[in-house]
């Protein structure tokens, strides 16, 4: 009886017809696509993007050059250099990510004593030559300037589970 | 149509004037209709991936517009699509056999579009009213396979020829299932005009097409259309996930863009073709006042619209045929069902003149 059934809803396409009488509902839902440059989608303040370099407030840069970054890093990607500055504080002269080694780990920030390297929302950032992808100390702190507000609201609202 | 007549007759002479005529006459024809064909089948495209993607709750390409008017969103993207394939390079593979390599796309879209000659698009609007017109279709829809079994040499490709092989079978098995449900309605019309066809379902309304009493055949027909032009479900000749792209694996530019136009028309075709057998062609639904008002023109374009939606829909909802369950349904279900239909109709046809025209059968018969 059950052959016979299965028989004839086969050959009188039912099932075919429940198959398309799906697609035939799912043309009319709401579509759940984010329009990407227009619409984004909700980062966490724990989101890990494009890295900055800090100051605190009176101006000074954070980074002491104690290098736990650098020698955290799993994919080798930050390179610094540091010297005796004229007031007797150890600053880095140079403090390099190559972002197309950069794993996003977040081991850095995790690393990093005086909160100084932080890693930012900011994930659409782009370079057209090898080049272009490493960022040097100066690009770092500019991008640490330019969205200081941001970054410090993050920490601030990660600040209970650290 | 006079004065253009008379002008040519008296610029060339009697008979060089009638001539030119009746070619420059049939040339404005042809590129009537191949070109709202064309830009018919870069906008089948579009349709295809919008209604596609809606039925996959997404909302398909919506980028490239004219002129940045927001509202035409999505609505350049064929033509952008156009202008790219152009710019490519056609690349000739070092092993391939050059002059078949480059014939056989034009083998392809060459009966395509020739098929087209003959549709009757409204009573009197058709390029060629020839008497045997669906046995020319048969001719013109049987000759796409050549293309494409000469791509897939030519191209001295694994892949390439496994497609070409799998599409050849496929669609010498449901050309056969194909001509048996047109058997029926040619049992049905009396005749091979595809205008005399279309005629012969005029009535009061709908169930006077032959898709009422020729039902299973409408099916069988749409469905070995769907596999005769190598459409999802029946995709194995193209099959991206097993042989990449079957037969046209190694073509590239304009020669794929033209493969895949001649694929888009063919789909047009057989669309066409099942509004004008089955659903009555150019004749409105209801033969009364609002209906008969809008010309036949747009009751076929309509008609042919729905049936490619149809196609579309099939595409979204049904997974790839394995290629023996493709075999199995061409040749032991649909071939055994048409037969019998065949048998049916004949017998229904050969009933006594008072028995077909009491009611349900005085419809049709």
């Amino acid at each position: 009886m059950n052959r016979i059934k299965n028989f004839f809803s086969t050959f009188l396409l039912f099932e075919l017809l429940k198959g398309m009488a799906v697609t035939g509902r799912y043309l009319f839902k709401p579509k759940i696509t984010v329009h990407f440059p227009e619409e984004k989608t909700p980062l966490s303040p724990r989101f890990r993007g494009l890295h900055a370099l800090r100051r605190y407030p009176n101006g000074e840069e954070r980074c002491i050059a104690c290098k736990l970054c650098e020698a955290v890093c799993p994919a080798m990607a930050i390179t610094i250099d540091s010297e005796q500055r004229a007031d007797g504080t150890r600053r880095t002269t140079r403090y390099d990510i190559d972002l197309a080694k950069c794993i996003f780990c977040g081991f850095c920030e995790e690393s990093c004593p005086v909160d100084s390297i932080v890693e930012t929302r900011i994930l659409e950032y782009h370079g057209e030559k090898r080049g272009d992808l490493i960022y040097t100390k100066e690009m770092l702190l500019a991008i640490g300037d330019r969205y200081e507000e941001q970054i410090a609201k993050d920490r601030e609202a990660d600040a209970r589970y650290r | 149509m006079e004065y253009f007549q008379q002008q040519f007759i008296d610029l060339f002479g009697t008979e060089w004037g009638a001539m030119l005529y009746t070619l420059a006459s049939n040339m404005t024809f042809i590129f009537a209709i191949v070109v709202p064909l064309l830009l018919g089948v870069a906008y089948l495209t579009f349709a295809e991936r919008k209604i596609i993607a809606y039925m996959q709750i997404r909302v398909g390409p919506n980028r490239v517009t004219f002129f940045g008017i927001p509202w035409l969103r999505g609505w350049g993207q064929p033509i952008a699509d156009a202008v790219k394939a152009i710019m490519k390079e056609i690349v000739i593979p070092t092993g391939a056999n050059k002059f078949l390599f480059i014939l056989a796309p034009v083998l392809t879209i060459m009966p395509a579009l020739a098929a087209w000659a003959v549709i009757p698009f409204s009573p009197e609007l058709v390029l060629a009213d020839i008497n045997a017109g669906l046995l020319y279709i048969l001719a013109m829809t049987s000759m796409g396979i050549y293309g494409i079994i000469i791509a897939g040499w030519a191209s001295n490709s694994k892949y390439a020829f496994l497609g070409a092989m799998r599409s050849a079978a496929q669609v010498v098995s449901y050309e056969l299932a194909m001509g048996f449900a047109l058997v029926c309605v040619l049992m049905m019309s009396q005749s091979l005009n595809l205008g005399d066809i279309v005629n012969g379902q005029q009535g009061s309304s709908l169930l006077n097409w032959y898709l009422i009493p020729l039902f299973p055949m409408f099916l069988v027909y749409l469905i070995s259309g769907v596999a005769e032009t190598n459409r999802a479900p029946f995709d194995v000749a193209e099959g991206e996930s097993e042989i990449v792209a079957g037969f046209h694996v190694d073509y590239s530019g304009m020669a794929f863009t033209v493969f895949f136009l001649a694929e888009y028309s063919n789909m047009i075709l057989v669309a066409t073709l099942t509004s004008i057998m089955f659903l009555g062609g150019w004749l409105p639904p209801i033969d009364i006042m609002p209906f008969t008002l809008i010309p036949g023109f747009v009751w076929l374009l309509l008609k042919i619209a729905f049936v490619l939606f149809l196609f579309l829909w099939f595409r979204a909802t049904f997974p790839r045929y394995r290629y023996d369950q493709i075999m199995r349904l061409g040749w032991k279900v649909f071939i055994p069902i048409t037969l019998i239909w065949i048998v049916v109709l004949g017998g229904i046809m050969q009933l006594p003149e008072t028995m077909r025209n009491t009611f349900p059968l005085n419809i049709w018969f």
